[in-house]
């Protein structure tokens, strides 16, 4: 089967093209990196079927980074290469079709968004710009479909014009000959989109902007949240839920081995969901009526952001901080896509272009992001004590991550040079993509999470019918006291915290914790190592021994934090003043301490000028 | 004029003439299409050595301080008047 390759700029429309022609669905946001693994799709055109491959978006084929090296050896291995171009961008973008013309393949371009580019007063003509390149031009508009069969209807006629390769400022007089003769730019008046785009930007307006945003996101998750896993709880499993299993129970005999796992513990002869840990209580429970509602509206709030096009502008305005901790501004996206689940955080990590980056990137994400499922439990917990304990436990995981990026920024070796990105414009982002992105997540999360929740509850089971957790509760009991302030048997938690961190926070209930049992315990589960899903991809992006250094980090780190708040919290400090007390020190640690970066790539930009 | 992306005022545009610093620096603004010759228009900086946002042609970038600093634009003299500039 002959293969197709979708090549573009990042932010061009590609994935949209590649889920029209394949019909597959795909997450599409209004940044650059969504793609970081290419995806495969078919498309029959009735003729011939084909396979295609969606390559991560590059502005050139130069393998500089990662991602272009993935393009560049897709593009090798093609028979056809569909160039999605954005028509709102020509110049910049035909930087790379005519990288991809004087590769041996044949070409047809895509020229999408054409009706964005009718908006903004870009006239292209399209025909004298087919002449000119000698391939094949297909205006389309890949949201709506405009343009697509005509762009399948074209496959037959791609043209391969090896041309010879030309040096960087050739090109670019190339292009700019060119562009001067097929585009006419009429002027126009700002949108208002087009000013919001700049207030963001500006520092009087964009920091305000910036945290009225973050505000607003943080209140609709715990909000929202909390009343859709209120209403669950009272109304599915409290009532009819609850009935069915205790027909269950009673068929079962009320007791015995499967009736343990299935059921569990009966609470007074009654059903707990909370403390009962069988799988279709405790288990089905924590997964659709805790996690799933906090979850939910998380990912309705990020689709959002994304597909406005609004974690590029807030990767600005948090440059400078992320300098101070060995990043720079652009990885607070895998850091905010951490708070939905840290598997995904991590991919993205990759679009950070050294291996430094990538390292303090995934070291701080997985040490003190902790992920919507663990957190929607932190907070039913936790929350529960009042709202200042709940505050503890996040500035400690604020502070972690501020002081531990101070600390790795100056004792790792280089720096994070500074950024150069694209900001792609607003865009009112549209209900269906939006529903459908909603509903893809949500599945992922069903399909992915159930099997680790429900396996993980029944690994508990069998380990406390065999004895096996009392055996290790004693057994650790003394670190554990005298370190954390826990009774032995939380050693379980932190077991079960390998395969799932929510049911990990779930088993603290039956223990019977105080608040600040509950805050150390919180802390430390986040902290203290990533779950098997997000350590596997952990592993594969980073290697063997980073990933070896990063859990060593990971492990002190927790285990200090615990230590250090179980000397101080309600015995010295109480949680209110230690909660308010954390965060200011994590904002003007950063502020007298300095970047040891931003002097190393200043000093080495000179001797390499 | 010629003063730095940095010391470039907000609202204020100008053309490219040079970038200083390794083949690394200017690849990368290249790919992104920002080369000496280019017409820039900056949209603003963060203080205390944030990042430089601009426009080109239909597109915004943001350049960290450590380039930013590196590059040199001629800026347009007498702003308001020179009607009819193309921007």
């Amino acid at each position: 089967m002959r293969k197709i390759v979708l090549a573009g700029n990042p932010n061009v429309g590609k994935s949209v093209v590649f889920s029209q022609l394949t019909g597959s669905r795909v997450m599409i946001s209004n940044y650059a990196g969504t793609t970081v693994e290419f995806t495969k799709g078919l498309l029959n055109t009735g003729e011939e079927p084909f396979e295609v491959l969606d390559a991560p978006g590059t502005y050139s084929l130069e393998p500089t980074s990662k991602v272009e090296e993935v393009a560049s050896s897709l593009v090798a291995q093609a028979d056809i290469v569909i160039n999605v171009v954005d028509a709102t961008n020509l110049e910049r973008n035909l930087f790379l079709t005519t990288e991809l013309l004087e590769r041996n393949v044949p070409l047809i371009v895509a020229l999408n968004m054409i009706d964005e580019a009718g908006h903004k007063g870009v006239k292209i003509d399209v025909e004298k710009l087919e002449d000119l390149l000698g391939v094949p031009v297909v205006p389309t508009v890949a949201v709506s479909g405009e343009g697509l069969k005509e762009l399948v209807g074209s496959l037959s006629k791609s043209v391969n014009r090896k041309k010879a390769p030309l040096n960087i400022s050739d090109r670019w007089s190339y292009i700019g000959n060119l562009v001067g003769q097929v585009q006419e730019i009429t002027h126009r008046h700002h949108s208002w989109l087009e000013k919001l785009q700049d207030a963001s930007l500006r520092p009087l307006t964009g920091f305000p902007i910036a945290a009225a945003v973050l505000f607003l996101a943080f209140q609709l998750v715990i909000g929202l949240g909390e009343f859709i896993h209120e209403a669950m709880e009272d109304y599915i499993f409290e009532g009819f839920y609850e009935t069915l299993l205790l027909y269950l129970s009673e068929a079962l005999g009320s007791g015995g081995f499967l009736h343990n796992i299935l059921i569990g513990k009966l609470v007074d002869g009654n059903i707990d969901f909370e403390e009962s840990l069988g799988v279709l209580t405790t288990g089905v429970f924590v997964e659709l009526g805790v996690v799933l509602p906090f979850l939910a509206v998380f990912y309705l709030v990020l689709g959002f952001l994304e597909d406005s096009g609004y974690l590029p502008r807030l990767a600005v305005m948090v440059d400078r901080s992320m300098h101070r901790l060995g990043l720079h501004g652009y990885s607070i996206i895998p850091m905010v896509l951490g708070f939905g689940c840290n598997v995904p955080a991590a991919l993205a990590a990759r679009n950070l272009e050294s291996r430094r980056e990538r390292f303090i990137a995934c070291t701080l994400m997985s040490v003190a992001i902790p992920c919507m499922a663990q957190l929607a439990l932190i907070v039913g917990l936790v929350g529960r004590h009042g709202f200042d304990y709940l505050a503890v436990v996040f500035a400690a995981l604020f502070f972690i991550w501020v002081v531990l990026g101070l600390i790795i920024d100056r004792v790792m070796p280089g720096y994070t040079p500074s950024m150069v990105v694209e900001i792609p414009p607003y865009r009112i982002p549209s209900f269906k993509a939006q529903a459908k992105k909603l509903a893809m997540r949500i599945w992922g999360f069903l399909v992915h999470a159930t099997p680790y929740i429900l396996g993980g509850i029944l690994v508990v089971n069998i380990l406390y019918t065999l004895g096996i957790i009392h055996f290790l509760g004693v057994l650790f009991a003394p670190a554990v006291q005298g370190l954390l302030g826990l009774p032995g048997d939380a050693v379980s938690t932190l077991l079960i915290g390998f395969l799932r961190k929510d049911v990990a926070v779930a088993m603290m209930i039956p223990l019977g914790l105080s608040a600040r049992q509950l805050v150390i315990g919180a802390v430390v589960l986040a902290a203290y190592f990533p779950c098997a899903a997000t350590f596997t991809v952990l592993v594969k992006e980073m290697g063997v021994a980073d990933m070896a250094k990063s859990a060593a980090i990971m492990i002190v780190t927790a285990f200090s934090a615990g230590f250090i708040l179980n000397l101080l919290l309600d015995t010295v400090v109480p949680a209110a003043y230690l909660a308010a007390g954390l965060v200011v020190l994590s904002i003007i640690l950063p502020m007298v301490l300095g970047s040891t970066s931003d002097r190393r790539e200043l000093s080495d930009l000179d001797e390499t000028a | 004029m010629e003063v730095s992306l940095v010391e470039m005022k907000p609202g204020q545009t100008g053309v490219i003439y040079k970038m200083r610093g390794g083949s690394n620096l200017t690849l990368k603004l290249n790919q992104l299409g920002l080369r000496e010759g280019k017409r820039i228009k900056k949209i603003s900086s963060i203080f205390n050595r944030g990042p430089v946002t601009i426009n080109v042609d239909n597109y915004q970038v943001a350049v960290g301080y450590g380039k930013a600093i590196r590059i040199m634009v001629e800026v347009d003299e007498l702003e308001k008047d020179s009607p009819g500039r193309q921007s």
